[in-house]
């Protein structure tokens, strides 16, 4: 009988220690992600002190990027991923906030709409590398073409081919949350304004729309955070010059394809220290876009 | 009926046909690339792609067994460094909602998700590469960890969050340890949601370019050591569709194929996962 009762005090001590070990474990975790983050910024900030210090403001409406000569001007990056950014972005609206109203509001359910609604998770799913080589390989020689008809030097690749494969690859993002919002207004405010008399374009527009307005703006910013920072298709179709473009259909650089294309040969310690300042400034971006979407989100559903 | 409401059915009825022109116009493209990539890459795929290494220009024949090797062990590794991190990240989450540590580890998970894939990629070249002075697939693997590790989290929490609390005082009430209850109880109880962010994390990872650029770097050789340079789908998939060679633009389309049905029968894998969980609750 004893020795029963010394094993079970025994053992209780041992799980009452396992479970402070696990608790404090738990802790530790949250903690080394919270690090880790902290971290993260800390490594590009020290590592771009050298270009901040030696370039100051000047990095960025420089307008050469000379690394030879040993000049630093982000300008021309600066103006390709907002050149193509936005350019996507506005491609896409149309489409997103289409697939939102038709999934949210006209089709809810259906066999058309469960393959539109998958057909938009795979867009988001499929790699950007991929999304790159085909659109060098196919939307290139189409784009070529065309600037051929329209009378323009043909390069085929350039700001508004990335802009088309960008456009696609930012569908999902407001499509898909633009769908969550629609769905979301409340039955009541629809039958109201039906009683009132209103059309269905008169719901959507006088109901739905004001309704879910922040969640569909929260959508267009993930949208635009994603068009940001997307490195692989951009690179591989933007054609990688670092000249000013002078139009859309001209060749130009962002400042991922630029990092993308010159971290590896990057030899001097200003060069490499300004590219990861262009990494810092991307990275502060989006966060700051990312994080403003998700606030708008969080306030819209609670 | 009046001309007036004549006009409003008219414009109610123009706005549906162009929503529906719109969402319809946007399943071509996908259309598009999906059969693109599958008409050029199924003829590539025989026993010698699956199994040889990529001959030098000029010669025909040769296949990626590097990168499909290389891809399997990176995304392997990867998955097992963001696990155990994820899971128990999710499960802090979920156990306090409303504390000051959780609140801040939160913002760093959305810091996370929304950072570009590039500068995963920068960091960490400073944080492994650089010490151990070469490039290496340990240091590619750490890279797409970070960048799972949000998917898991979140999906954890999420998961957790949804069992409900009767299920943990049960455990509690019968005097089983904390530990005993998170663990044997409450996630086992979540395991499929648990399970379909991991497999959902492991498909956002595999197609990954960016941050794999400046530390597994890539290899036209053979090798499963880890802390040597290693080739991976995505990598071998941009580094010779930008070549100029036809053998190697060959070598690319088989190996998007590759990548492509890979990355598909992931998502199915979470489709069917997730929609068992509904079933469940």
């Amino acid at each position: 009988m004893e020795v029963w009762k010394n094993i079970k005090i025994k053992r209780s001590f041992r799980q009452i220690r396992m479970e402070k070990i696990f608790r404090s474990s738990l802790v530790l975790i949250a903690l080394s992600i919270l690090v880790m983050v902290f971290a993260f910024m800390l490594t590009l900030i020290i590592q771009s002190l050298p270009s901040i210090k030696a370039l100051g403001f000047g990095f960025l409406y420089g307008k050469t990027w000379d690394p030879v000569a040993n000049i630093y001007g982000t300008y021309p990056f600066l103006l390709g991923t907002l050149l193509t950014s936005f350019l996507a972005l506005l491609i896409s609206i149309p489409f997103s906030f289409s697939i939102a109203i038709f999934l949210g509001e006209y089709y809810p359910r259906g066999w058309f709409s469960e393959f539109l609604k998958n057909a938009i998770e795979l867009i988001a799913a499929v790699p950007s590398v991929i999304y790159g080589f085909w659109g060098l390989f196919v939307l290139v020689p189409i784009v070529r073409s065309i600037e051929l008809k329209m009378g323009i030097t043909p390069y085929g690749i350039g700001i508004f081919t990335s802009s088309l494969i960008l456009a696609i690859m930012i569908i999902p993002y407001a499509a898909s949350l633009g769908r969550e919002m629609i769905r979301m207004v409340p039955a009541e405010l629809k039958e109201a304004a039906y009683s009132l008399g209103a059309t269905r374009w008169e719901v959507i527009r006088m109901v739905i729309i004001p309704y879910s307005k922040s969640g569909l703006f929260a959508g267009v910013l993930l949208s635009l955070g994603r068009a940001l920072g997307e490195t692989m298709a951009v690179t591989m179709v933007i054609g990688n010059t670092s000249i000013i473009p002078k139009s859309i259909f001209d060749p130009g650089n962002t400042m991922a394809s630029v990092i993308a294309n010159e971290f590896t040969e990057a030899a001097s310690t200003l060069y490499l220290s300004s590219l990861i300042e262009l990494g810092l400034i991307l990275f502060l971006v989006t966060v700051v876009i990312n994080i403003i979407g998700k606030k708008v989100i969080s306030r819209f559903t609670q | 009926m009046s001309p007036n409401i004549k006009y409003r059915l008219g414009k109610s009825g123009a706005f549906k046909g162009l929503v529906i022109f719109f969402s319809v116009l946007c399943t071509i493209p996908l259309m598009l690339i999906l059969f693109y990539i599958i008409r050029e890459g199924i003829t590539k795929i025989n026993w010698n792609f699956l199994t040889n290494l990529p001959k030098p220009v000029g010669e025909t024949g040769g296949g990626i067994l590097n990168a499909l090797v290389g891809s399997l062990l990176i995304v392997f590794y990867a998955a097992l460094i963001a696990i155990p991190f994820g899971i128990m990240g999710g499960i802090y989450l979920s156990e306090n909602k409303k504390s000051l540590l959780g609140y801040w580890v939160r913002l760093s998970v959305d810091v996370l998700q929304g950072t570009p894939s590039i500068v995963v990629g920068i960091v960490i070249y400073f944080w492994i590469v650089k010490p151990l002075g070469t490039f290496s697939a340990l240091s590619g693997s750490i890279a797409l960890a970070v960048m799972m590790l949000p998917i898991i989290v979140r999906s954890t929490e999420e998961t957790l969050k949804m069992l409900p609390s009767s299920l943990k005082e049960a455990g509690l009430a019968l005097g089983l340890p904390y530990h005993k209850v998170m663990l044997r109880i409450v996630l086992p109880c979540g395991f499929s949601g648990v399970l379909s962010g991991i497999i959902l994390a492991v498909a956002r990872i595999a197609g990954e370019t960016a941050p794999l650029l400046f530390t597994a770097f890539g290899n036209p050789y053979f090798t499963t050591d880890v802390t040597k340079p290693m080739q991976s789908l995505p990598l071998l998939i941009f580094n010779y569709a930008t070549s100029p060679y036809d053998e190697w633009h060959d070598l690319a389309w088989g190996a998007a194929f590759i990548l492509l049905s890979w990355i598909l029968l992931l998502n199915i894998i979470t489709k069917i996962t997730t929609r068992r969980w509904k079933i469940q609750f």
